[in-house]
């Protein structure tokens, strides 16, 4: 039309750059399938990742191993494997959703994946929902696993434990994936990394999640349920130990989901 | 169709290339981010296919392509399980072997983001812009990073989406890139727009030229210093010492002022070191209008 150089490469199809601009062609996917999609593609990227993997299948299934053989958790009126596998899924919880989340969604962040990701039909909260459908789902394969090696362990979970300590499991994830997102938002990805790690171990160690409670120190026993990882932690283990609900254990994660949220969403810098 | 205000107002059409022409810094990437919704900003409005940017759905967004400066791209992907889970994100994408074959992405389909030279980077980030078929089209300085055939084959895809009818805006330092691709230009300089027009009208701007004129040429020569050229040249073009010893005559340069010159010259046994005619540029222009300043 104008002084345009002829092209000299493969001609596109007409159907493709013949009318690019044709309303009809554009348009968004469902958001149902976009954040499936998402969901879908976010999870399979922390299963290829090497150093994903190890926080979420290998060091709690070690932890577990570590339980079951020392006599850390004797004396709990229950066998070494019945306290320790609560805990364990609790710790899978905080791997996915805090550490492995939080690190992936901080160094997208400083690549501009976020940015890029938002100006498609996916936008901002659909890529929140993807991420949180990929911890779901990431989760539950670390359910199955740890379940798996478990029974082979020996673990007798009471079938009444399973509908409380999944609701909880889902509860600690979204409690989790909130304060993931807060830190991977607001702090350098080298940051995130350190202290989503750092939390790991010290929250895996002292907070609740794996050791109860009351094996705690006392300074330690003060708090350790407010916490999210030791109301996680107790009420796990109450679930499957009992086939009880602990509702103010409900209550606290709900509660640190909706501060860590509300913080997340005020203070998430996506550039 | 599209309007962007902040300040100055700019306007991109379709079926146009509308380049924000600036130094780093300018602006142009804050001007092309609010329009694409990314940032806030706090005054002004922005019409986008109608529509607020700032408040953009799903449908806008879909219809809106986006190529970011740094790319964007995850660096442990790989380009066509990335482009076709972006494909993904809309109804009618584009296919994407098409894409990948048109932009050469066959040649690297294996490698993770993260090994890609710049250039391959740069048209992975394009395909994942083109992928949904948008009506509008952004891409922050898209030729960063391109070798020479990349950016030929980059350049002939923005022309051609362009003549089949999609508004293409794009930001620039590089003049050569705006007077190559664009039907407009915006200036930008310290968040404003200081100049705009056609690449044509840009070249002419005050020049006193008669817009139409097929180039505007610049005849630069080198002779000894502190010449007196009063009244040497018919009216039209102006001879100026811009150091000591050089000349540039500027204006609607005809045959007739060469002659005159050359006439000048032989009757005072003057011969020029060096002379030479050169096509005014976007830069002359730039240069002219944001200042010689390094900023």
């Amino acid at each position: 039309m104008n002084g345009t150089p002829a092209t000299t490469g493969p001609a596109p199809s007409p159907g493709a750059a013949g009318n690019p601009g044709g309303s009809t062609l554009s348009g968004p996917a469902t958001l149902f399938r976009r954040v499936l999609l998402q969901g879908k593609y976010e999870a399979l990227a922390m299963l290829r990742n090497g150093e994903q993997l190890i926080l979420a299948i290998i060091l709690p299934l070690l932890a577990l191993v570590g339980l079951t053989v020392t006599p850390f958790l004797d004396g709990m009126g229950a066998s070494r494997i019945n306290v320790a596998v609560p805990g364990i899924l609790a710790l899978c919880a905080m791997s996915t959703a805090f550490t492995g989340q939080g690190i992936a969604t901080g160094f997208d962040r400083r690549y501009g994946v976020l940015r890029f990701l938002s100006t498609t039909p996916l936008g901002r909260g659909g890529l929140i929902a993807g991420k949180a459908l990929s911890v779901l789902v990431v989760l539950c394969l670390q359910v199955v696993v740890v379940t798996l090696v478990a029974l082979l362990l020996g673990w007798q979970p009471p079938a009444a434990g399973w509908l409380p300590g999944l609701l909880l499991l889902v509860l600690g994830a979204g409690a989790f994936t909130a304060l993931g997102l807060l830190v991977a938002g607001t702090v350098r990805p080298e940051a995130t990394l350190a202290i989503t790690n750092l939390l790991w171990i010290l929250l895996g160690a002292l907070g609740g999640i794996v050791i109860p409670g009351e094996r705690l120190p006392g300074a330690a026993q003060a708090v350790v349920h407010y916490l999210p990882s030791g109301a996680l932690g107790e009420s796990l283990r109450e679930a499957f130990l009992g086939g009880t609900l602990n509702g103010a254990a409900a209550l606290v994660l709900l509660l640190w989901t909706v501060i860590a949220g509300a913080a997340a969403i005020r203070w998430f810098k996506w550039n | 169709m599209l309007r962007v205000v902040s300040g100055v107002s700019l306007t991109a059409e379709r079926g146009q290339v509308t380049a924000l022409l600036g130094a780093n810094g300018a602006g142009k990437t804050t001007t092309l981010e609010c329009a694409q919704g990314l940032q806030k900003r706090t005054g002004g409005t922005i019409t986008l296919l109608g529509q607020d940017p700032a408040a953009a759905g799903a449908d806008l967004r879909s219809r809106v392509g986006v190529m970011l400066q740094d790319g964007g791209l995850p660096p442990s992907a790989r380009p066509i399980p990335l482009l076709r889970h972006v494909a993904g994100l809309y109804a009618n994408p584009w296919p994407v072997p098409e894409l990948v074959e048109r932009l050469g992405i066959d040649a690297f389909s294996r490698t993770t983001v993260r090994r890609l030279s710049g250039g391959q980077k740069q048209r992975l980030a394009l395909a994942a812009a083109l992928i949904g078929r948008p009506e509008v089209l952004f891409l922050d300085e898209p030729s960063a990073g391109l070798d020479p055939q990349s950016r030929q084959v980059v350049f002939e895809l923005i022309a051609e989406l362009r003549d089949a009818g999609m508004g293409i805006i794009l930001t620039t330092h590089l003049m050569d890139d705006a007077q190559r691709l664009a039907d407009y230009v915006y200036i930008i300089d310290g968040g404003r727009n200081v100049a705009e027009g056609t690449v044509q009208e840009l070249l002419q701007r005050d020049h006193g030229v008669t817009p139409g004129a097929e180039q505007v040429r610049t005849l630069v020569f080198d002779a000894d210093p502190g010449l007196e050229f009063d009244g040497v040249l018919p009216p039209g073009a102006e001879i100026l010492e811009v150091r000591a010893g050089s000349y540039t005559v500027t204006g609607a340069l005809a045959p007739a002022h060469l002659a005159a010159l050359a006439t000048w010259w032989e009757a005072r046994n003057i011969m020029p070191t060096a002379m030479s005619l050169q096509a005014r540029s976007l830069e002359d222009v730039f240069l002219d209008i944001s200042g010689k300043d390094v900023r």
